[in-house]
């Protein structure tokens, strides 16, 4: 047989399923799950990785898998498309096993086998989500990355909240799968073939066809953590262990991204350039809603899943953008815009691992996630503090590091697109780049409150004087993040290299569209627009190394330790500092009617003042409670009809069979 | 990469580096006039920083390595932030490397660097400095964005020097946008830099300083590097709001070496006047409540998008 990218990326899946059953072979012992396994499952990671990248550019492969139920095999095909998302599942999970191996405790919950067995499963199944090519195979992947990361999330299952907050990722994600499988069922379009190549070629009036995109995006929203349907983000990704959050925040939510990019542009045809408003509509309000949330935030894992449905929002809005422009028949910007979404997915993957890492690490080192009892720790932890800045200055959008390059692509695509047919379309689009611009500046501030509430200043307790910085192997798989992190920054022309030719096959253009120098970022659709990453990054390099140099040589001043100056003040203590909450006070004012506020102000006359503060999400009462209720109410009613007397069933069914038989006769 | 392109380069790098301090000086001195107090010298600025450079750094017991680092990459960038900017010639090799969003970028790097620096210490001035820092910078820099988004949509393009050729070799024709844009970035170039009504370059009062509070914790070469970099930060501001409005004489590819030779002295004209109506605006406002910076800096955000749809309906 001879060599196929899609066999050897099928092993690499396989590879990942043996290891997680090989868990099981010794359950109970760390040693063998976490120093054996993990490292393996790393080593498939890469090699996934590896395979995906250099099988990007070759033609699609088919394969039918003798699995699966009588006459209804499951089908395969990777093309690039997959290719990228399986790159990025295979490079992220790579950094994220490594750090693992050396994360996972004994006596934290679930038994290390079984975890090791969710952890895999988890990984497979969702390399198997992005090589589907019917409906009954995705479905099965989709369910089965669902179930074990729900596994995942409850490792501590002895915890309530723990328990509630896996429930409700549960119950979205099975909501979103309906979602998900009526609008297969939409775009089978009458043949009731499920495969994918039988949706390709079935043809849907324009009113069908918009109803399985909206089926799409609402179930694929709900998996990715749109506003309204982001509620499960910020309660599961606190609960589970850090290496699943960051599992689940920077691969898993793109395997959605994935679902609606191939939907969209690969299933679906007669696509229509309104329903990139939609998209682009809700991507807008999730980054605005997520990034808002997330400056608020007093958990810092809470804080990253606020920061994650921000991202989520960015990349929904760069698939909105793309079908304003395809369905404008505009394939240049289009393209533009595709590579932007998937830089930004493949960006977030990375930044968004190393940050929830990095708070794995301060959580394993002080058993503290709230962020005000948290401070000074690049003292003790400079490993972790040094690495998880590079992500912090990364997702902050700043250059040379790479959020900056897919917000350049992004804003880039906004600002040129003035040629849409449609002149309202062409006034509104500005004003998203406008939120855009916002939504960036904003995630700014959260990352520095994050970053300094957390390793700068003083410690705000006295527990934390005893944080001990990450194992080697932690590090170790901080430091492939983050390398990446700077890799993606500063060689953008060689990624793109790479995603133009999705871009290409999914949106059927012709080749081309990149300027042709190795170090300079200069896409032909933003017209004399060009960003070289590696020369700004030299220059402002050389210039702080020589203004470094030359300062010290030239006065030789010496440096004095002395207690902070503080404005003279003597009695500086930890308690001076702003806490998490006073950080975020500016925003709390600026957009106060998004927030539902609770506070509980102390009167003069109280013998222990307390100072009170919570917000919440007004869309948990605006939206959840009131379905909750009516879920409630039709429960009841139905309820009704269950007497526990088994005369009146015997009624029912008589009545059955009558109102049956009056049909048929 | 022509030979004329590198010398132009060179020449901006090292005058907006070694010019910086005086152009501040200036703003000082026209400020001392207008409200009749007797002026500092225009080489003030040169002799502080002369000062802090030969004293000893007395660093803080708990500063991290980041707050020794951070003021040299905030000088670092404003020095590759001034490189980008066309404030004397338009043919600048390295403009290739960074548009304006790039430029609005590294504003926002320094800008990070400079807040993480503040809260390293811990002290309840450098946190609420950094805190107001951002509080000003998250709506700041949208607003400079989108100012530079009316200009790039006037030129079709985001790169700075072709935006400033753009609107020179164009006959003159009135822009309503850019009007309102201009507006708007003047309000931005007031809050980022430090200046009344958002904060005052001369207070050390707590409750109102912003920028003076982040660097409090600072001594010696580090307060100079930073003071430096301050500077450089308005010279900055100033060139970029030149090269989107008034950007006519400077020296262009086919001005030659002449061109140059003249875009210097027309450079410093435009400071000394821009200088003076800074000082003007500082002298006429007040200084606002640090609650009422959003809602300023709102107007600016606003007013720079008002001025991208009325490009947009009126078309250029």
């Amino acid at each position: 047989m001879s060599f196929s990218y899609l066999n050897a990326c099928l092993t690499m899946l396989l590879a990942w399923g043996a290891i997680g059953v090989a868990g099981l072979l010794r359950p109970r012992s760390v040693e063998f799950a976490g120093r054996t396994l993990f490292p393996l499952g790393a080593a498939v990671g890469i090699a996934l990785a590896v395979l995906a990248l250099s099988g990007i550019a070759t033609p699609a492969e088919r394969a039918v898998l003798p699995l699966g139920l009588p006459g209804l095999p499951f089908h395969l095909r990777r093309d690039a498309l997959s290719c990228v998302f399986l790159a990025l599942l295979g490079g992220a999970s790579a950094g994220i096993s490594i750090f693992s191996t050396g994360y996972f405790r004994k006596g934290e919950g679930a038994l290390p086998g079984l975890l090791c067995l969710e952890y895999h499963c988890f990984l497979a199944s969702m390399g198997l989500v992005l090589l589907a090519d019917d409906a009954y195979a995705f479905m099965v992947a989709w369910e089965t990355m669902a179930l074990s990361s729900y596994f995942l999330v409850t490792t501590q299952h002895r915890i309530p909240e723990i328990r509630s907050a896996g429930f409700l990722y549960l119950l979205i994600a099975h909501v979103g799968a309906i979602g998900i499988l009526l609008s297969f069922g939409v775009m089978q379009g009458g043949t009731w073939q499920f495969t994918f190549d039988a949706m390709r070629a079935a043809h849907l009036s324009p009113g069908w066809a918009t109803i399985a995109f909206g089926l799409a995006l609402f179930g694929f929203g709900a998996k990715a953590g749109l506003v309204p349907m982001h509620v499960w983000l910020p309660e599961a990704h606190p609960a589970a262990p850090s290496p699943v959050s960051a599992l689940m925040s920077g691969v898993m939510l793109k395997t959605a991204v994935y679902g609606v990019l191939r939907v969209s542009f690969d299933l679906l045809d007669g696509l229509q350039w309104w329903w990139g408003l939609v998209a682009l509509g809700l991507g807008l309000v999730s980054a605005f809603y997520g990034v808002i949330f997330a400056a608020v935030q007093t958990d810092m894992k809470r804080l990253l899943a606020w920061s994650s449905i921000e991202n989520i929002g960015i990349v929904f809005t760069g698939v909105g953008l793309t079908i304003v422009f395809q369905g404008a028949g505009m394939g240049p910007l289009a393209a533009l815009a595709l590579v932007a979404t998937l830089y930004h997915c493949l960006n977030h993957a990375f930044m968004k691992s190393v940050l929830f890492l990095g708070t794995g690490c301060v959580l394993h080192a002080t058993g503290e996630r709230n962020l005000g009892r948290l401070g000074g720790l690049i003292h003790r932890m400079p490993w972790v503090a040094w690495l998880t800045l590079v992500g912090v200055l990364a997702i902050a959008g700043l250059p040379p590091l790479n959020g900056f390059v897919s917000e350049w692509l992004l804003l880039q695509a906004f600002l040129f697109a003035g040629d849409v047919p449609q002149t309202f379309v062409n006034m509104l689009l500005p004003v998203g780049a406008a939120v855009v611009a916002l939504c960036t500046a904003l995630a700014g501030y959260v990352m520095v409150k994050f970053f300094g509430v957390i390793f700068l200043g003083q410690p705000r307790e006295a527990g934390l004087a005893g944080a001990h910085d990450a194992g080697l192997v932690e590090r170790l798989g901080l430091l492939w993040l983050a390398a990446a992190c700077i890799g993606l920054g500063l060689f953008p022309v060689q990624v793109i290299g790479s995603l133009d030719v999705v871009a290409r096959e999914l949106l059927k253009l012709p080749a081309g569209g990149w300027g042709s120098e190795w170090w300079l970022l200069a896409p032909a659709a933003a017209r004399h627009a060009s960003y070289g990453p590696l020369a700004l990054f030299g220059v402002t390099l050389v210039v702080v190394v020589l203004a470094a140099l030359g300062v010290r040589g030239v006065y030789r001043r010496r440096v004095r330790r002395g207690p902070a100056w503080d404005c003279g003040f003597a009695r500086l203590d930890a308690r001076m500092q702003d806490t998490a909450e006073g950080f975020g006070q500016p925003i709390r004012h600026v957009f106060e009617p998004f927030f539902q506020m609770e506070r509980e102000l102390p009167t003069p006359f109280d013998a222990a003042p307390r100072y009170r503060v919570s917000v919440g999400d007004r869309l948990w009462t605006l939206l959840y409670l009131p379905l909750a209720a009516t879920v409630r109410w039709v429960a009841e009613q139905v309820a009704r009809l269950q007497q526990g007397r088994i005369a009146t069933y015997l009624l029912y069914s008589f009545v059955t069979l009558i109102a049956l038989l009056a049909l048929v006769l | 990469m022509t030979t004329l392109g590198t010398a132009t380069q060179l020449l901006e790098l090292v005058c907006a580096t070694l010019a910086a301090p005086a152009f501040l000086g200036w703003v000082s001195q026209c400020r001392a006039w207008l409200q009749n107090r007797s002026a500092p010298s225009l080489l003030q600025p040169y002799l502080g920083l002369r000062k802090l450079f030969h004293k000893d750094v007395v660093l803080a017991e708990n500063a991290s390595p980041l707050f020794r680092v951070a003021p040299y990459v905030v000088f670092g960038t404003m020095v590759a932030a001034a490189a980008i900017i066309p404030s004397m010639g338009t043919g600048l090799p390295l403009s290739m490397a960074a548009d304006a969003i790039a430029l609005v970028g590294l504003l926002a790097t320094a800008r990070v660097f400079l807040s993480l620096a503040a809260m390293d210490i811990g002290t309840a001035f450098g946190t609420l400095g950094a805190r107001r820092e951002m509080m000003v910078g998250f709506l700041a820099e949208p607003a400079l964005l989108m100012v530079v988004f009316v200009a790039a949509m006037i030129s079709k393009t985001t790169s700075l020097p072709l935006i400033a050729e753009g609107l020179t070799t164009r006959a003159l024709a009135l822009h309503p946008s850019l009007a309102f844009t201009a507006v708007g970035f003047t309000m931005v170039l007031l809050a980022e830099n430090a200046r009344i009504p958002v904060d005052n370059p001369a207070t050390h009062l707590e409750l109102t300083m912003i920028h003076e509070a982040m660097l409090l914790e600072y001594s010696g070469r580090h307060l100079a590097m930073m003071e430096w970099a301050a500077a450089l930060k308005l010279l900055n501001y100033a060139c970029i709001g030149f090269a989107l409005f008034i950007p006519w004489g400077t020296s262009t590819e086919a001005s030659g070496p002449q061109g140059l030779l003249l875009a210097v002295p027309v450079l410093v004209a435009k400071l000394a006047v821009a200088g003076a109506g800074l000082a003007l605006i500082e002298t006429l406002s007040a200084k606002l409540r640090v609650f009422r910076a959003p809602e300023f800096l709102a107007t600016a955000f606003l007013l720079a998008v008002l001025g991208l749809l009325m490009h947009l309906l009126l078309g250029d």
